[in-house]
């Protein structure tokens, strides 16, 4: 069925009663040309697009839980390409291009939302590193706009400009950053991919990968054996143990990253405003709720929830910079597990099984990836070439010297 | 969270600074003749720096009391309930962890 504002005029007129699931529930069958483990956002755009650009409709998409069920439903929704460095910044480029087409792509509202973003600083060093990188933004092909102090008060007035500690100098503005609304965006790719012909098998956890001579050959699943002449491994904060089944070791250590929203306010904050001096970004959501998060807790975690320390630390840095959202009352935090490499970017690339491919290593910036990620990892499963725009996310970098430190923060999981 | 430090008694997680997994404490030799030949890169020092078991359960990483007594500290741990079931001294381990 494709949507339509006439649809759902008729709908209405008709009493809804004409809207059919946006997905088929198949069983698994015994054998796919390819097999996508994790039902994720990139997950499902890597079978969108494999369906797509590459007509490869024999996939199956496969989920632990239920599509969307992990970090794409748990992310502050922020969508941006302000990257620095070549390898990164020619990929978020091209992933903000396909945002701002995914609307009408996939015939779903993503609620993609280009309200603008504002990254405070607030010293002279760190205006001439925001500089630098607004720079490469604009190079890049992508928007930057340097705010001295004054400009950032005629976008942002209720920001705390009186307080010493950490004076605002000034902001860079990505006028086609924003949000989008994430549950939305899997729910679209999945659509997508169903409509094209691709499985989606919710409740199917993957409990083996089948290796013979060097070459996969297809996954144990708790809904039995699949045979697949491609297997993608897309399972974010869970890679590490999707790639032990292959017996691989991952350059990456899973941590838990909190998020908050608070009730359902009027209009306030109309863009996306992040800290520079405590990791403190938020933005409003189309409900009302203000969004907001801050660093991970730092120490390797699963527990899909969080730790009190960092929940002081996100509200005192929010309070030092904006503090009328002080009455604001907070309904709920959770956790989200991010898959965290040495050097904070993340991994497309083939592994050492042939037909075996991985994408992981998202760190916290996962959810505005997630076209690019699914573009470039089902060029990657097709052709067995890496795509362009991904071909320094290699697996092998961090042996081979050739690391994407985009915050210069050095080889630890954590520090990114 | 709190870990009890085995020099100061239970103590408030902020007070320590975490490192990663005790993969760290598994530092390769230097040996200058391979070193020569290889650029002093080896698989040993990916294992060391870069790649990690990363479990959903039982885990043993090092933790640094930063806001105590400055001891290097493995901790044994479940990264899925944040139940700690062992907290050590690194330098009680040396010798012992391959080291």
């Amino acid at each position: 069925m494709r949507y339509s504002g006439l649809k759902v005029l008729a709908q209405g007129v008709m009493g809804n009663r004409g809207w059919r699931p946006a997905w088929r529930t198949p069983a698994p069958k015994s054998e796919y040309d390819m097999i996508i483990i994790g039902g994720g956002g990139h997950g499902l755009a890597t079978a969108y697009y494999l369906a797509k650009n590459h007509g490869i409709t024999n996939i199956a998409v496969l989920e632990k839980g239920y599509l969307g069920s992990g970090n794409i439903g748990r992310n502050t929704t922020i969508v941006r390409a302000n990257y620095f460095l070549p390898g990164n910044s020619e990929f978020y480029s091209h992933s903000l291009k396909l945002w701002e087409g995914l609307e009408s792509d996939l015939n779903y509202n993503v609620m993609h939302s280009q309200r603008g973003l504002i990254n405070l600083f607030h010293s002279d060093g760190q205006r001439d590193a925001f500089a630098r990188r607004g720079n490469a933004m604009i190079n890049q092909g992508d928007d930057a706009i340097l705010l001295d102090r004054e400009g950032v008060r005629s976008h942002l007035p209720y920001l705390d400009f009186e307080q010493t500690r950490f004076p605002i100098y000034g902001g860079l503005l990505h006028p086609r950053g924003g949000t989008a609304r994430h549950d939305a965006v899997a729910w679209g790719y999945a659509r997508g991919a169903d409509q094209r012909g691709v499985d989606l098998i919710q409740n199917c956890e993957v409990t083996g990968i089948d290796i013979q001579n060097g070459r996969v050959t297809g996954v144990q699943t708790t809904r039995g054996p699949i045979r697949a002449k491609k297997v993608g491994m897309v399972a974010a904060g869970r890679s590490g143990q999707v790639a032990a089944m292959a017996g691989m070791r991952l350059p990456v250590e899973s941590h838990i990253l909190q998020a908050f929203v608070t009730e359902g306010l009027k209009p306030v904050i109309d863009h996306v405003v992040s800290f520079g001096m405590g990791h403190f970004y938020i933005s409003q959501s189309d409900k009302g709720g203000l969004v907001f998060g801050g660093d991970l807790d730092f120490y390797a975690s699963y527990a899909a929830r969080g730790n009190l320390p960092m929940v002081e630390h996100v509200m005192e840095a929010g309070m030092t910079l904006m503090p009328m959202i002080g009455r604001a009352k907070v309904l709920r935090s959770w956790g989200g597990i991010m898959d965290m490499t040495p050097d904070g970017s993340p991994i497309i690339d083939k592994t050492a099984i042939e037909g075996l491919y991985i994408d992981c290593g998202w760190n916290y910036g996962g959810f505005k990836a997630v076209p690019a990620s699914g573009w470039c990892m089902a060029h990657l499963m097709a052709t067995d070439h890496p795509h362009e725009v991904a071909r320094r996310f290699r697996l092998n970098r961090f042996a081979t010297g050739h690391l994407l430190d985009e915050e210069g923060t050095g080889s630890q999981h954590n520090l990114h | 969270m709190r870990l009890s430090c085995p020099l100061c008694g239970p103590r408030d997680r902020r007070e320590f600074y975490y490192y990663g997994s005790d993969d760290y404490l598994n530092r390769p030799h230097s040996d200058p003749q391979a070193d020569a030949s290889s650029g002093g890169w080896s698989d040993a020092w990916e294992d060391y720096l870069h790649l990690r078991d990363n479990p959903a359960g039982r885990l043993r990483d090092l933790w640094y009391h930063e806001g105590g007594c400055g001891a290097w500290l493995a901790v044994t741990r479940d990264t899925s309930t944040h139940q700690v079931f062992d907290v050590a001294l690194v330098v009680d381990l040396k010798g012992k962890a391959g080291s």
